[in-house]
């Protein structure tokens, strides 16, 4: 097992999620193109120039390359499994100085900058157990601007899903043109306090125009894009009809006596990207 | 209307402007973010290394690299700016800043500066950073860097054509956020 190679395929990863915007993104970015007109419409344009010129240099699209976090699924049958956070730790610290990547992690305390991306906690990691002997990595680096935006509501049971609808407009009306609009939003409706934000984070690895496959969350999902765009809060606050590319609803069941919203804001640069890792050591970045 | 303007620009051309305009800026901007613009309102303008004036401000926290001991910037796009509202007007006002440059807009303060000291509020597309960057034609100073970290630290820019900025507040108490 070459430590050093899937080490070099984590900063792979990073470098692809940091300088390759997915393409159901670009995709839903090129319609707001089309339907945008004025000011909107030079907002996007950009977008989209920067899109093309981060890919072709391969910079980082946006200088706030994020808080590094990942979610991974490991095969119970994958057999370095005790290496996996230090090989993640180890290709981050790469990534930091051979992209390069901005440096993120600051002590809430000190204010001290840690200067290569990792301290306490930090890559946020999200294990998963699955069947099999592969690793399945997603880099997902979050942005500060956008994370800002997030917001928990506990919601008395009696304002009923209606509530929880309202709550998710009304919050990204307020949040405005602050989490570089066109965003995707991620809902969490149930669980307790972590769990709806967990699920609304999680909700946004689902691609951008993918409906949830439960029909009346799917509506639910339509209904909210419609009326957040109704906003006219548009790209960048500028005014404009995409203030939202998406909305994702995911659930989990509730205590009787409380009802978690957890929304989870991400800004256009829904920047994702995928890594296998074999029980062999060999790897592959999607 | 579009202008092309070097900096620093005076403020009687500041006042023409109105929400909707489009500018492209070409001279020398600073960097500053949260912590920035509190370590300057503490400091002694005159004791400063450098006359921020003389520029416009850019809330900005760059990617940055060092390239045969030279600084580059690699991704440089607006951070949000209505973190530095509670900052602004007395920014403006010790500092003599009359063009901002950031995202997402900024508050009722901010507005009631602008108008007082004549100034405007520009937004540049938040997340371009790679489009930023390539305008950035030369890093000739950065301040606080060891202190602050890359992001914090005060970068002053030479850019040539920055732009396109919209002017989204202006000196005549108009916001397009509102």
């Amino acid at each position: 097992m070459e430590k050093k190679s899937i080490e070099g395929g984590i900063v792979t990863l990073i470098k692809k999620a940091e300088t390759e915007l997915p393409s159901d993104v670009v995709n839903a970015l090129k319609h707001a193109y089309e339907i945008e007109q004025g000011v909107a419409k030079t907002q996007i344009e950009t977008i989209l120039k920067n899109i093309d010129l981060a890919r072709k240099s391969g910079r980082p699209m946006c200088q706030d390359t994020g808080i590094q976090t990942f979610f991974v699924s490991v095969g119970i049958d994958f057999p370095y499994i005790n290496k996996l956070k230090e090989w993640i730790t180890n290709g981050v610290k790469k990534a930091t100085k051979e992209i390069p990547i901005r440096p993120n992690t600051v002590d809430p305390f000190t204010g001290k900058n840690q200067g290569d991306n990792t301290g306490e906690q930090i890559p946020y990691i999200t294990w998963d157990f699955i069947d099999g002997n592969d690793v399945h990595i997603t880099a997902f680096p979050k942005g500060g601007g956008s994370e800002n935006m997030s917001k928990l509501g506990m919601l008395k049971p009696g304002v009923g899903i209606e509530g929880a609808k309202d709550f998710v407009v009304d919050e990204m009306i307020k949040a405005g043109g602050n989490p570089c609009p066109p965003t995707i939003v991620g809902v969490g409706i149930g669980g307790g306090a972590d769990l709806s934000l967990k699920l609304g984070k999680k909700a946004l690895l689902r691609p951008v125009g993918v409906r949830h496959k439960d029909k009346t969350i799917a509506a639910i999902e339509k209904e909210l894009i419609e009326r957040i765009n109704k906003s006219g809060i548009g790209p960048m606050g500028l005014g404009g009809k995409t203030t939202v590319l998406d909305v994702h609803v995911e659930k989990a069941h509730r205590h009787p006596a409380s009802l978690p919203v957890g929304i989870v804001v991400q800004c256009w640069a829904d920047r994702r990207a995928n890594m296998v890792i074999h029980s062999d050591g060999t790897w592959e970045v999607k | 209307m579009e202008y092309h303007f070097d900096v620093p620009v005076s403020t009687e051309k500041i006042r023409k402007l109105h929400v909707g305009d489009i500018i492209y800026v070409t001279g020398k901007i600073f960097t500053a973010r949260d912590e920035a613009h509190h370590i300057m309102l503490e400091k002694d303008k005159d004791n400063l290394a450098f006359n921020p004036s003389e520029m416009a401000l850019f809330h900005c926290g760059p990617l940055m690299k060092k390239e045969n001991g030279k600084w580059k910037a690699v991704s440089a796009g607006p951070t949000t700016s209505s973190r530095m509202e509670i900052f602004e007007d007395k920014f403006m006002e010790k500092y003599g800043i009359n063009i901002i440059i950031g995202k997402g807009g900024m508050g009722e303060r901010t507005e009631k500066a602008l108008q007082k000291y004549g100034g405007v509020y520009t937004a540049y597309t938040g997340g371009a950073g790679a489009l930023a960057a390539d305008r950035v034609e030369d890093v000739p100073a950065v301040y606080w860097l060891d202190e602050l970290g890359m992001p914090e630290a005060v970068w002053i820019f030479k850019v040539k054509e920055f732009g396109p900025l919209v002017v989204a507040m202006d000196s005549h108490g108009k916001s397009i956020y509102k």
